[in-house]
């Protein structure tokens, strides 16, 4: 396995994520053929039922899209909803730990959201 | 193209010794078997079965339906590579290719030359005088090139440096890709190896432990990490791999398939689930059965 991957939650979900990054960030745009099963295998060296795993749901969210025999594509609309499930996720994944951090520290919510503004680049 | 194993209840022995104990198990065409055991499990034992090598005591060794034992034809779908003596071979490269170029009726010699150019192997020196590892890439190029049916690398690594290894797994996967075949790879590198699996089959003490897909083996163990009484409570009643303790945490392997429940009510908890790897699994599941 490479180093590209923890022990935090199953490898099949980093996979998805790796290439869920890619298409948000627009290393992969719509209609762009993404990496084939075998090359993700190679690369970074995890099983191949894995890599299945991750990569058939989101050809079932309809991220991406197969086309027989040539390979694996970024389907239209794929980063906006990504994008969207990602905002869902937000508060869950951020927010969520950031106050629990706080709570532990003693830091109040007002500090917190002081602390944000002072941040680098959260002027957007 | 590609050929299914079939052993039903094969049993060998040597003298009064039982090195393979009534093993049944189908191996499927076209895939990548991993073989793993401890030493003396009996890999090779059985490995030297399926390229007839040996006829078993007791049982049936089968490819496409036919006993393999004495049958030219069975025999000729096999590449059996397995770590060789060259001390007194005094041919060069070219020459000792010649052999599988006319016995193995699918070998490829551009495929082979340009795998001796990846590792780098010379042409012009005496077998003898090569490296270990450079006698092992040769029986890996042979392995290959041959695109026998069966392909088995009974631990064909050995002495390779990692980055030849790298080379080699890199080969095996884009060679499946290109020409499927069957595949039996043998080794003690379960860890650096696993991601080429699509079966696992493993023996301990000349029994069949298991043969499953990767998938299914790697859901077969979790790891579970949080306050130690905690942890205690969530595992109690499973088949507990492995614990370990660091001050008031803990962190148990166990064996077995966690339901959507468990795993919902775990991360309720604040425990920490994980993955086991094969290594994992395969080290306590084989310490066990001592």
């Amino acid at each position: 396995m490479s180093n590209a991957f923890d022990s935090s939650k199953p490898i099949f979900m980093q996979v998805r994520e790796l290439i869920e990054d890619q298409i948000v960030n627009d290393q992969l745009k719509e209609g762009d053929q993404a990496p084939s099963t075998n090359q993700l295998v190679s690369f970074y060296k995890i099983n191949h039922a894995t890599v299945s795993k991750g990569i058939n749901q989101l050809v079932e969210e309809g991220i991406l899209f197969k086309r027989r025999g040539i390979g694996m594509f970024v389907a239209e609309g794929a980063k906006q909803t990504l994008m969207g499930q990602r905002k869902e996720a937000f508060v869950d994944n951020y927010v969520k730990s950031l106050m629990q951090e706080a709570n532990k520290l003693g830091i109040t919510q007002a500090e917190v959201i002081e602390l944000i503004k002072n941040t680098k680049g959260s002027e957007v | 193209m590609a050929a299914k194993i079939e052993l039903n209840n094969v049993t060998l022995k040597f003298g009064k010794f039982e090195a393979l104990k009534d093993i049944s198990l189908t191996l499927e065409a076209g895939k990548i078997h991993g073989l793993i055991g401890r030493n003396g499990a009996g890999k090779t034992t059985l490995l030297s079965l399926l390229a007839a090598f040996r006829e078993p005591t007791q049982g049936q060794v089968e490819i496409d339906g036919e006993a393999v034992f004495e049958n030219p034809e069975k025999m000729q779908q096999v590449g059996f590579i397995y770590e060789k003596n060259y001390a007194d071979e005094y041919q060069k490269i070219p020459a000792m290719l010649e052999f599988p170029e006319s016995y193995r009726p699918n070998y490829d010699k551009e495929y082979a030359d340009y795998l001796l150019k990846r590792f780098k192997l010379p042409l012009d020196k005496p077998i003898y005088k090569l490296s270990k590892g450079m006698q092992s890439a040769l029986n890996v190029v042979i392995g290959l090139a041959s695109r026998t049916p069966i392909t088995i690398f009974d631990e064909a690594y050995i002495g390779m440096d990692a980055p030849a290894r790298e080379i080699f797994y890199q080969e095996i996967l884009a060679d499946q890709a290109k020409h499927p075949r069957t595949f039996i790879l043998s080794t003690h590198l379960v860890s650096e190896m696993d991601y080429l699996f699509d079966n696992v089959v493993i023996i301990d003490h000349g029994r069949l432990l298991m043969n499953e897909d990767y998938e299914t083996i790697s859901a077969q163990g979790a790891s579970i990490t949080g306050a130690a009484d905690q942890v205690d409570a969530f595992v109690s009643g499973m088949k507990l791999l492995n614990e370990q303790k660091l001050g008031g945490t803990k962190s148990v392997m166990v064996y077995g398939t966690l339901s959507e429940q468990h795993q919902l009510a775990a991360h309720q908890q604040g425990l920490e689930i994980g993955p086991v790897s094969l290594q994992d699994l395969f080290i306590h599941l084989t310490e066990e059965a001592h």
